[in-house]
């Protein structure tokens, strides 16, 4: 760890801070229906798709209708992105010639992009044609995100309002996100993303003849458009292979701040959008300072680990001191541009919030860094979280918690003014069951299956900390892995499927039935009993919460893995 | 509830156009024109041929020539098209090695890279910098640390006939300090360092 590597940390909470709080403002006038100063423009276009969609914005809907909405447009994205991949070898732009996308990866790839996972079973430049790219993987990314935002306000509105009957509608909601928030954001960010060196264009794949008379084939593509959606919907599909290590995926250390900075911003700016919609900014200082502390304890850590280097690489003299002229630490799975810091940075916010691109190859990292990624998809990635998902997955444990609070002062939950009764209670323990459930149980499959143990690259712990990290990042609908694992085979194309599914669509079912019930309920002034949720006491309690309730399942499992792996390295032990 | 189901089908349908096809067509159209280079892939020609770009890493050899790090990508094995070889700095297969860091394969392999870059560079100084034996993560690194370039130089200048110490200049002259004095690590892209060596010294064909 040096100067240089602190004040990068430094500057990029200092930076989204910046960002998040004035798109926050933004957001909030957007979902409120207030005017902004795109209604000139995006107005016009907002009634057009209004118009040509039989949606008819005035007509609000029940939660469960707003439910039912939210599953049929997912089902109706992703018949089509499977169609497309299916389809590619007879459509037009595959220069590349990609035949057909085989069925089990293209169901795997049509639910994980759905879901907003983008866990990729797939090489981008070896398997899918540039339509594919862009019919496909561009707008699921631009309408998965979309959707988490709609089912964060519903929720938010359910807080806002009192006894009301409806929480929104859920095709606006989508419609707005996307056209006010989501679409003017990736043209600026394209744009800046090109400028630092990133492709934007429908060229052959380039032969070149290299230095020493060797043939040189480079991918190309529309790849700025689709990796600027990537980061700000928090979707995480790389266009390459490699994701955002790949020098095309992430040009220079400038690219990485814009691409990280850009997958927390809107997640980030959510959370202050959500203290407006309620009328007490206190709440969402409260929440962001939560969500932060998790975020630079994870980056810490994850910097420490990788800082330290291999003590195996020390042992035979190598040189893993940084410095101004070295980068130093574990550069397995590293750039050179981006180094240590800018690798941990990446790795605890990809996994904080449900992105999921990579700088660097999580395999790699040393055991505690690696596990610090990990650590985040099983809390739920609510350290900022994915766009909408992450703030609503908050409150899920922001509700357990003041349970919790009343239970210790004997009086009836409230948070927000709004009573939480057995009915609250139970959908966010289910919420929260999720996780552990479908994690350790599919896991613990893959482990006794030989299916599940012929996929595994690495011998020893670290094999099982893969399988893991593959059910912890599908789950959470993250799609960052240890890739190590080779998982375009059948049961882990399926299994990885059903767990994607499982964490996204089980989450958000019960968050808008909390939602419904939230919004029929009144709205009681805070009393002398009532516990305040915007103090230390209750950021601090929060994050108790997320550590114990959402942590312990996992510790037993996770002493078997990478903490093992650590010890045992430490020890000179290889497997 | 038909009237829940339409609508999501018309809005799949118009937002593919609008978001899969006019805003990546309507972004490659800009792109094009505000950053022409970049937007094509940074492509380096020398005397009307294509060399490779700036922003790609080569696989470099021979001893007249810096070293780029390790490169984990494969490619098809031309005898058997459904296995898979070893082919480094394959620009159309990106990947990192994925190695675990308590594997003994990788810690032996690592060794391996240790004796060898050890056996090619005899007049180094100092010990072997992290980078030059371990793979990028996406095994098309086009950089190396200046510690790595700095540790080639002695091979590099008598393979080439020229003074170490206007080798290290030229080494200097392209170090790369970090984006605005702060972000990133300072580096030596090895292409560019080389085409200047060429340029420099032209090896004898």
């Amino acid at each position: 760890m040096n100067a240089a590597g602190i004040l990068q940390i430094v500057i990029f909470f200092a930076v989204l801070t910046a960002g998040a709080i004035p798109l926050g403002a933004y957001m909030a006038r957007v979902f409120t229906g207030e005017r902004t100063w795109f209604d000139p423009v995006l107005k016009p276009i907002e009634r057009l798709i209004y118009k040509i969609c039989l949606i008819k914005p005035d007509q609000e809907q029940h939660w469960t209708v707003y439910a039912f909405s939210c599953l049929v447009f997912s089902v109706a994205g992703l018949l089509l992105i499977y169609a497309v991949m299916r389809l590619q070898a007879w459509l037009p732009l595959n220069p590349a010639e990609m035949s057909a996308v085989a069925p089990d990866l293209a169901f795997n790839t049509a639910v994980s992009f759905t879901t907003n996972t983008n866990w990729q079973n797939y090489g981008g430049e070896s398997t899918m044609a540039y339509l594919t790219q862009m019919l496909g993987m561009t707008v699921k990314n631009f309408t998965s995100a979309a959707t988490g935002m709609a089912v964060l306000v519903a929720l938010v509105r359910g807080f806002a309002r009192r006894q009301a009957k409806t929480v929104g509608n859920f095709y606006v909601d989508s419609v707005r996100s996307i056209l006010y928030v989501l679409l003017p954001l990736a043209v600026l960010v394209t744009l800046a993303l090109v400028w630092q060196g990133m492709p934007q264009n429908l060229d052959a794949y380039v032969e070149a003849t290299t230095l020493e008379g060797a043939k040189q084939v480079i991918a190309q593509g529309p790849v700025a458009s689709q990796v600027a959606i990537k980061h700000l919907g928090t979707n995480g599909g790389g266009f390459f292979n490699a994701n955002s290590s790949h020098p095309f995926e992430n040009p220079t250390a400038l690219s990485n701040l814009i691409e990280i900075a850009g997958e927390v911003l809107i997640s980030a700016g959510l959370v202050f959008a959500f203290g407006r919609m309620i009328g007490d900014r206190r709440q969402a200082r409260a929440l962001y300072l939560a969500m932060a502390t998790m975020l630079a304890i994870g980056i810490s850590v994850c910097y420490w680990a990788e800082a330290g280097g291999n003590p195996q690489l020390q042992a035979m003299g190598v040189d893993v001191a940084s410095g101004d002229r070295a980068p130093g630490g574990n550069m397995e799975g590293k750039e050179v541009r981006l180094g240590i810091a800018n690798s941990a940075i990446f790795a605890a916010t990809t996994t904080g919030t449900s992105t999921g691109a990579v700088n660097a190859m999580h395999d790699s990292f040393m055991p505690l860094g690696g596990m610090v990624p990990m650590v985040n998809m099983m809390l739920g990635e609510v350290v900022f979280g994915g766009v909408g998902c992450g703030l609503h997955g908050m409150i899920v444990f922001v509700i357990v918690t003041v349970f919790i609070a009343g239970l210790m002062v004997g009086r009836t939950p409230e948070y927000l003014g709004k009573k939480m009764e057995a009915r609250e209670v139970k959908l966010a323990v289910l919420c929260i069951l999720i996780f552990p459930l479908s994690i350790l149980g599919f896991s613990a499959v893959a482990m006794v299956l030989p299916v599940g143990l012929s996929s595994i690259a690495a011998p020893g712990p670290h094999g099982l900390s893969e399988v893991l990290y593959a059910y912890s990042s599908a789950t959470g609908n993250n799609g960052s892995a240890f890739a190590g694992l080779s998982g375009n085979t059948t049961f882990y194309n399926t299994t990885l499927a059903a767990a994607m599914l499982i964490g996204r669509f089980l989450i958000i079912v019960p968050t808008l039935a909390i939602a419904g019930s939230l919004a029929a309920k009144k709205i009681v002034p805070p009393s002398v009993g009532t516990f305040p949720t915007h103090g230390s006491l209750f950021i601090g309690l929060l994050i108790a919460v997320i550590v114990v309730i959402g942590g312990l399942t996992f510790f037993p499992v996770l002493a078997l893995g990478p903490i093992v792996e650590h010890f045992a390295l430490g020890a000179g032990t290889l497997f | 509830m038909i009237k829940q189901i339409l609508p999501a089908i018309l809005l799949t349908l118009l937002l593919t156009v609008l978001l899969g096809l006019a805003y990546p067509l309507a972004m490659t159209g800009l792109a094009g024109t505000l950053f022409p280079r970049q937007a094509h892939g940074s492509l380096i020609e020398k005397n009307g041929q294509m060399v490779g770009s700036a922003l790609i890493g080569q696989s470099f050899e021979t001893p007249e020539y810096f070293h780029s790090r390790p490169s984990a990508t494969t490619g098809a094995d031309p005898a058997d098209s459904t296995k898979t070889v070893p082919s480094p700095y394959n620009a159309a297969n990106s990947m990192g090695s994925n190695a675990s860091p308590s594997s003994k394969a990788y810690i032996e392999s690592t060794q391996a890279l240790v004796d060898q870059i050890k056996a090619e560079n005899p007049d180094a100084r100092g010990p072997v910098p992290v980078d030059l034996v371990t793979a990028s993560g996406s095994g098309l690194d086009p950089h190396i640390s200046p510690a790595a370039a700095e540790y080639q130089t002695p091979r590099v200048a008598k393979a080439r006939h020229i003074p170490e110490g206007d080798l290290r200049a030229l080494v200097a002259a392209h170090t790369e300090g970090r984006v605005f004095g702060i972000l990133g690590e300072s580096r030596v892209n090895v292409l560019k360092l080389n085409l200047a060596l060429d340029e420099r010294r032209p090896l004898a064909k």
